[in-house]
């Protein structure tokens, strides 16, 4: 537990001294891969609450970023550029769309709910590339990044990088806290023995449906905070491409584990961003490190840090 | 929209889903058996195209490419199996999915290196080309035919190994029993490397017949494969008949949607409206489709354990 509460103070410590380090070297373009790198964080924190405690494989977690990103998008586009009604929305559509994929998806279990939950995903990228009207595949840029009355101005790099240091830190104490709740140890209890959870009373579906729902929504917010950091938004954020690596986000950090979602984002970014500085196809050696992670490396990052 | 117009879509359908069939195949065989969620089966499918392309511009001959293709694909598939499924089977499906997804950005950026971004198109031998006449009066592509018919005999090719052959024995005792079936002496990795060798190989056959309809491009089998997961649910996990029927359903109603979903709506409702909203019905009917079935029979059509 000590040792748990050193690493996040390290990390906090970390995370806030570095715009002014960035600043001072004349290297902004720190700030903005950590900034993508905390909403990616926050992105793979919600998918770690259904996927690493409860057991629900969704391939299709990109989706609510695709849905929060483009609530934004949209909302802007009619000239609503408001973000204390954008960002409700975000994350109220993506909590809608989770509530109607997990009812579907939630029924069935293991090859079929990891299929189901990529299908759906797919539709809703099939969904944005055939809405011409917001650019199809091209996709479109933001008329004005989200405006919070004057209250925090997104346009300002260090101002956003901070707001989303905060907005990460709150979402993983969060999320933490719900999951050593009773609503968390239920979920927990049915991933692992669902016969017994049901046995002593508890029917999984419901809970196991609020989870789903709760992770949406929080992807959602991710999502409304990435259309603001890309100033651009394409269907690719909700492609398969995109699930995949949250995915691998989650397992390379540690399933079930409070910071592995965190530092899982961290290091596959900067294993991206090292490997883009070698070559063109970074991919064809991303690819293979991510099959050899997978097969050898299973406790993830997060238990030699013990957090 | 005539009847002429309907009955053609048909037949694209009907061809589409007997291609849906070949990947869905492989795929839901290697998911019953060995239980493997194998994503990198778009992988292969790709693989088959671009071999058959590299092999009719080495050689200057069709049919040399198409078997490049098959055995390529059937080689590949067996090599996969053994170095990479292996350490797999014990796994969740978790672990499976996610290296199977390394694999994919392996092979996409691998023929990326070899071949370009860009995409390829092969021209077919002048005895492929032409059409021919249908009882409506309009005329057809023979290519699309031969499709349609190389995929029917695969499908009756199937179902007679699976159900009349020694091998296909081994095949249903395995799914049904792996321990049982290795207890009894049956050398089961030897069966395991040859039924995903063949899955492969079929998915490169679906690839190759693929590459002169549809772009020969990196990230080619992403598309189909997912299509071939809405096949494998809406069919049920492990079931060849399953697959059949699945396939040739999200073939048809994916062709006839994204073809007459437009002029159908615009009887409907404005034409302006039927223009926004048709092509983005008719890229969500198979999903759709899939969620309904979903919701009446949870483990699909044809359910086989």
């Amino acid at each position: 537990m000590k040792r748990g509460a050193l690493f996040w103070i390290v990390v906090t410590v970390a995370l806030t001294v570095l715009p002014p380090i960035a600043g001072a070297l004349g290297q902004p373009f720190y700030i903005d891969l950590v900034r993508r790198m905390m909403i990616l964080a926050i992105a793979a924190t919600s998918l770690n609450f259904i996927l690493g405690y409860g057991g629900m494989v969704s391939f299709g977690h990109a989706a609510y970023l695709g849905l929060g990103a483009y609530s934004v998008g949209i909302l802007g586009f009619y000239g609503i550029t408001s973000g204390w009604l954008q960002w409700p929305v975000a994350i109220g559509a993506s909590a809608l769309v989770a509530l109607a994929i997990g009812a579907v998806s939630i029924r069935t279990s293991g090859v079929y709910f990891i299929m189901i939950t990529l299908a759906f995903a797919q539709m809703l990228y099939y969904l944005g590339i055939s809405l011409e009207v917001f650019g199809g595949d091209d996709g479109m840029r933001l008329r004005s990044r989200s405006q919070f009355s004057g209250l925090i101005d997104l346009g300002d790099a260090v101002s956003f990088y901070y707001l989303c240091l905060v907005l990460m830190l709150v979402i993983i104490f969060a999320t933490h806290r719900m999951v050593n709740s009773r609503f968390g140890m239920v979920i927990r209890a049915a991933k692992s023995n669902e016969a017994r959870s049901r046995a002593i009373g508890f029917s999984p579906y419901r809970y196991r449906l609020t989870a789903f729902v709760i992770a949406g929504a929080i992807c959602g917010l991710a999502g409304a905070l990435y259309a603001n950091h890309t100033n651009y938004i394409t269907p690719g954020l909700a492609s398969w491409v995109q699930s995949g690596d949250l995915m691998f986000m989650v397992i390379l950090g540690g399933m079930a584990s409070a910071a592995g979602p965190m530092l899982g984002a961290f290091v596959l970014l900067i294993a991206e961003e090292i490997l883009k500085g070698w070559t063109e196809h970074w991919q064809v050696i991303l690819g293979p490190l991510l099959v050899l992670s997978v097969i050898f490396f299973k406790r993830g990052l997060a238990g030699i840090f013990h957090a | 929209m005539t009847w002429a117009l309907v009955f053609e879509q048909l037949l694209n359908g009907l061809q589409y889903g007997v291609m849906l069939f070949l990947m869905a195949a492989g795929l839901t065989l290697v998911l019953g058996i060995m239980n493997l969620v194998n994503l990198a089966h778009g992988a292969l499918y790709m693989v088959g195209a671009y071999l058959a392309v590299a092999g009719t511009q080495w050689t200057g001959s069709y049919l040399a490419g198409v078997a490049l293709g098959f055995a390529g694909t059937l080689l590949v598939g067996m090599a996969l199996e053994v170095i990479t499924m292996r350490p797999l089977y014990g796994r969740d499906h978790l672990d499976q999915v996610l290296v199977t997804f390394g694999l994919i950005l392996f092979f996409n950026e691998l023929v990326a290196i070899i071949w370009g971004r860009g995409s390829l198109y092969t021209s077919l031998p002048s005895w492929l080309q032409g059409h021919i006449d249908l009882f409506t009066g309009s005329r057809y592509p023979v290519y699309r035919m031969v499709v349609l018919a190389v995929g029917l005999a695969v499908a009756v090719l199937l179902w007679y190994v699976v159900t009349r052959t020694r091998l296909g024995m081994l095949i249903r005792a395995g799914a049904a029993n792996r321990t049982m079936v290795a207890a009894l002496g049956v050398n089961i990795r030897l069966l395991y490397t040859v039924v995903f060798g063949f899955g492969a190989a079929l998915a490169g056959l679906a690839g190759l017949m693929a590459g002169p309809i549809y772009a020969v491009q990196p990230g080619m089998g992403e598309l189909i494969l997912i299509q071939v997961f809405v096949v494998i649910v809406i069919g049920g996990i492990g079931s060849i008949r399953g697959a059949l029927v699945g396939a040739i359903i999200v073939g048809v109603v994916d062709t006839l949607g994204r073809a007459f979903l437009r002029p159908v709506l615009a009887t409907a409702i404005s034409a302006t409206a039927a223009d926004a909203a048709g092509p983005a019905l008719a890229s969500m009917l198979i999903y759709l489709l899939m969620a309904v079935v979903l919701a009446l029979k949870p483990a699909g059509l044809f359910q086989s354990r």
